[in-house]
């Protein structure tokens, strides 16, 4: 187990430098001078050059990244532009905000999805499955933007149980919640539902059956711990959807998260707080994975010996 | 000898590489089959048989090149098959066939029974384009499959249908050896004898040759002329099938052949266990393979490797055997180091050993 | 009545799949003496597995029992509620099946899938469980059971699965096995193991057996009692002598014929010509008859399992006085080919 963490880590290495020179690549992707994109098409010549200067533009590339590379390894962003605050302040403040929209979303997607898919596994092809699986449809389909709209106008234009924006209160966590975390659960209904099949018609739940095991035990102790195998790599990449669906979510809701930041800076052009800010949540999606495929480790033990 | 051989294996090794370690680099082998030489002639029907991990498998898999043999040499009529090109290989693939044990798999779900053996003899141009539908009738009807059959699919078939399909197909390339893996061991005892008839039919009327892969001793005593028996990817045992099964000279064939239930209530065997389970291929025991579950093993027999020879003076025909003790144990002068009635007390003492290798396991 | 451990008479357990009954048992009349073993021999789709999982109720959407009665130690199981059912499970009749790979939690440890019987049915804790998991793995031969316990299914080889699985059966020392082809997965080395261990528990603990194989050779055996089973019916119930040396049932000769043996030369084999019946082609008299080289008029109606002079059973007009065909040697080879 130790060595399999230990190898894991060192993968990650090649991965995480691949998501540096991405988000690196950003700034000198986009068409044009940076410096001029970032200043504006008629702001002064000085001004140009005080960021060409300011950002090292000049330099070469590869003294360019390198000095992006090191100065992230110490979670140095440099400073937005907009404000000459350093990147990182701006991030410290609104990731734990995005953070929390996901996991409280993960929950919410992981409760309800493992619960609609044990139900509608164990009573296969009634009027309860049928109608759990046409809702996840729904589920499914629905845009996480037009969904937190839609949620807005009922619940709280209409209805006036939760605000429509902010973020903090419990009456301003529901909704973005809701939508953003809807989709999910969809997912994870759908998957728990066909694994929970696959794992229900196995020699050991016959086997545990024989052994006089009641029904609910034989469903929450032999067949969900087994069903969960597959589930887990889901919810690790929907932790990844979530993280980007946060970018919409957080605007629909005016939370002041790293989405929001994300789509404010690119409206601005604030280049460094949204490298900042790309890296930051691509580390983070990185981390969730490792830790997806420790707990996927630990669930399936027969990996370990392969 | 004056029989024609038709194919002749010398000192063939299979090794598979295990991948491992922090930068996925081969750690080590399972030698799947490790230095085996034998032969057959023309028409005859030589089984391999052994326990699960004996390397019989993968022995007909690497005489077909099916996967690329490590080392040795298989000659067929003359031909080295190891040193031909892959478009010659496709050739002499008409030469030889193999049946696999579960035919379901091997056949194309889409194909109708006339299209699969239409297209082998396309692959392997044998007839004229013309012909070849007549030709599939007439192999459908060898095989003892209806004629109108043959627009069917093979989920249309049961199992012992789609066995024939697959001796079918086999037939359709004309070819001279039939490497059978397993090919009756999943059909019910009524349909395996009717599959069984069926092969030895074809046998007497087409001169063919078989390699027969199984496990079940019963069908191997019927079907065989020689038998080649296998453990831990080495032979322990080869002869013909009257002095393997009257006479085993091998503990290891001795204990397999006592370890089969005998249909008759009258007559149960004196069984002799073997203790624990066989041990990996990836670090086989030293010297003789098989010294770890022996009841005759001596210090001799975990340091020397056996020579497969000839020992019975009085047996002339063939019969070869790897034991160092194969004669004193026959003559009484070798006796067991223990007594191997009682499964769970046996177990008990082999248990240390067991649980050894697996921690060592654990630790890597 | 009170020799027998179970009686099993005229059970029926049907499929519905759109629509259409498959009959799976269709009529199966047995009984197991007690302390005694009782094989069903059968080939595929003869129904055998379905009896086993019947007797236990373990049937599964979309089959259920549709008729006849199993009676345990006098008691009705067919009407029996699902807890009542839930005790005998594992306590009173327990089973253990064909493969030994798959039949095991591959999540739970060895220790935490035995100290579940202890837990069910005696009531242990995790302590005196372990104690006892451990005594019982000592009893199926399981070296260093002390280890073993901790130990997850895939650290172990296919025969020691086995034997857990065996350890899990007989936990809670149960009156009856049912043993659903449990050394078919196995080599005949391990096989002769698995064998010779059961027979040996099933005199400490004094338990009866059903044991459900196809081979012939594990029949012969292992076995005090056969049924043979045929598209759903038993055709011929017989003492273990008896069936191997006086077979009355043209299946069942035409099974012997067929065998190849690796103990005495044979000069051919005897196969049984076509196939078993799909489902849907069931003939409506002797199941047998489109295949049996004896059959005549009568058999397309379905003969009754008969009792004979020497006690065994068979279901078969030719030992009947309503036979119409001509004088019947079964072990007529030629007439069988």
């Amino acid at each position: 187990m130790t060595t399999f963490i230990i190898r894991r880590i060192l993968q990650l290495i090649p991965v995480l430098l691949g998501v540096s020179i991405l988000v690196f690549s950003l700034m000198h992707l986009t068409p044009g001078n940076p410096a001029v994109i970032m200043a504006g098409e008629s702001a002064p010549e000085a001004t140009v050059r005080a960021i060409e200067q300011r950002l090292g533009l000049n330099d070469p590339l590869y003294v360019q990244y390198w000095n992006f590379l090191t100065n992230a390894l110490q979670l140095d962003f440099g400073t937005s532009i907009r404000d000459n605050i350093p990147v990182m302040n701006h991030i410290q403040a609104r990731f734990f905000i995005t953070l929390e929209l996901s996991i409280y979303s993960t929950i919410f997607s992981l409760v309800l999805g493992l619960l609609a898919g044990i139900v509608s596994a164990v009573r296969r092809y009634s009027f309860s499955d049928v109608a759990l699986m046409i809702v996840t449809l729904f589920g499914l389909s629905m845009p996480n933007f037009w969904l937190g709209l839609m949620l807005i106008q009922w619940f709280s234009i209409e209805l006036g149980w939760f605000a429509p924006t902010g973020w903090g209160n419990l009456d301003q966590i529901v909704l973005p919640v809701i939508a953003l975390g809807t989709a999910g659960a969809a997912i994870i209904a759908r998957m728990t539902r066909s694994s929970m099949l696959d794992v229900i018609n196995q020699d050991y739940i016959r086997t545990a059956r024989a052994k006089g095991v009641k029904e609910r035990v034989v469903i929450f102790r032999h067949a969900l711990k087994n069903a969960l195998i597959p589930v887990v790599t889901v919810v690790g990449l929907q932790f990844g959807y979530l993280l980007a669906g946060s970018v919409l979510t957080e605007s629909v809701f005016a939370i002041n998260g790293l989405g929001r930041l994300i789509i404010d800076s690119i409206l601005q052009r604030d280049f460094p707080v949204v490298q900042g800010a790309v890296l930051v949540i691509a580390v983070t999606f990185v981390f969730v994975n490792l830790l997806v495929d420790i707990s996927y480790r630990m669930l399936n033990k027969r990996v370990d010996l392969n | 000898m004056t029989k024609n051989t038709l194919l002749e294996v010398e000192g063939l090794k299979q090794y598979f590489p295990i991948k491992g370690g922090f930068l996925g680099r081969t750690v080590n082998h399972v030698k799947a089959v490790d230095d085996i030489s034998f032969h057959i002639n023309e028409g005859e029907t030589v089984s391999v048989v052994g326990e699960s991990g004996c390397g019989k498998s993968t022995t007909g898999r690497a005489i077909l090149r099916l996967d690329e043999p490590t080392e040795g040499k298989v000659t067929f009529q003359g031909t080295d098959v190891l040193a031909l090109s892959k478009s010659e290989m496709r050739k002499m693939r008409s030469d030889m066939q193999i049946i696999f044990q579960d035919p379901y798999a091997s056949l194309n779900p889409r194909k109708t029974v006339k299209m699969t053996l239409i297209e082998a003899m396309t692959i392997q141009n044998i007839g004229e384009p013309k012909e070849r539908e007549q030709r599939a009738l007439e192999i459908m009807e060898t095989v003892g499959l209806q004629k109108h059959q043959i627009d069917r699919f093979p989920h249309e078939f049961s199992g012992g249908q789609r066995q024939r399909i697959g001796i079918a197909r086999a037939l359709a390339v004309n070819p001279k050896l039939i490497i059978a893996d397993e090919a009756v061991s999943a059909l019910d005892v009524s349909i395996q004898a009717q599959v069984l008839n069926l092969l030895q039919r074809l046998q007497r009327e087409m001169g063919l040759t078989y390699l027969f892969i199984a496990h079940d001793l019963g069908v191997v005593r019927h079907i065989s002329d020689r038998i080649i028996v296998m453990y831990l990817g080495k032979i322990v045992e080869m002869g013909d099938t009257k002095s393997i099964f009257d006479n085993p000279q091998h503990p290891y064939t001795k204990a397999l052949l006592s370890a089969i239930p005998v249909p008759d209530p009258k007559n149960k065997s004196e069984r002799i266990f073997l203790r624990g389970d066989v041990p990996s291929p990836i670090d086989p025991p030293s010297g003789c393979r098989f010294h770890t579950r022996c009841p005759f093993a001596t210090d001799k027999c975990r340091t020397e490797i056996p020579v497969l020879e000839h020992k019975d003076e009085t047996y002339a025909g063939q019969h070869d055997v790897a034991c160092h003790y194969a004669i004193d144990i026959q003559e009484g002068r070798h006796k067991p180091t223990h007594e191997m009635k009682n499964v769970r007390k046996v177990l008990d003492e082999e248990g240390q050993d067991i649980a050894e290798t697996k921690e060592e396991l654990n630790q890597r | 009545m009170s020799d027998n451990i179970l009686d099993v008479n005229d059970l029926k357990t049907s499929f519905f799949v759109e629509g259409n009954e498959i009959k799976a048992v269709d009529g199966v009349t047995f009984n197991v003496p007690k302390g005694k073993t009782l094989g069903i021999v059968g080939e595929s789709g003869s129904g055998k597995s379905i009896t086993a999982l019947s007797i236990l109720k373990l049937i599964e959407d979309p089959g259920k029992i549709v008729g006849g009665s199993i009676s345990f130690k006098g008691e009705e199981l067919t009407t029996a509620k699902e807890s009542r059912m839930r005790q005998i499970r594992g306590n009173e009749i327990s089973m253990i099946f064909q493969e030994p790979m798959t039949s095991l939690n591959p999540v739970y440890t060895v220790g935490q899938q035995l100290r579940e019987s202890f837990k069910i049915h005696q009531g242990l804790g995790k302590k005196e469980g372990t104690k006892r998991s451990i005594e019982m793995l000592e009893l199926v031969g399981i070296p260093s059971p002390d280890k073993r316990v901790d130990q997850y299914p895939y650290e172990l080889s296919g025969g020691m699965r086995q034997r857990v699985m065996i350890a899990i059966a007989l936990a809670c020392k149960p009156e009856l096995l049912i043993a659903d082809e449990p050394t078919t997965a196995l080599d005949v080395t391990i096989q002769a193991q698995i064998l010779e261990l059961i027979k040996e528990l099933q005199e400490e603990i004094g338990m009866s057996v059903v044991m459900i194989t196809h081979d012939l050779g594990v029949v012969a055996e292992t076995c005090d009692y056969v049924a043979v089973m045929y598209c759903g019916k038993v055709v011929e119930f017989a003492d273990v002598e008896s069936l191997f040396e006086n077979p009355r049932h043209p299946y069942t000769v035409g099974l012997l014929n067929s065998l190849p043996r690796h103990d005495i030369d044979q000069d051919e084999l005897i196969p049984i010509k076509g196939n078993v019946p799909a489902p849907d082609e069931m003939p409506s008299g002797c199941r047998f008859a489109p295949r049996c080289p004896f059959a005549s008029d009568i058999c397309a109606t379905l003969p009754d399992l008969e009792t004979q002079e020497d006690g065994n059973d068979v279901r078969c007009w030719i030992y009947t006085d309503e036979w119409d065909g001509e004088e019947v040697n079964v072990y007529d080879k030629e007439h069988s080919s």
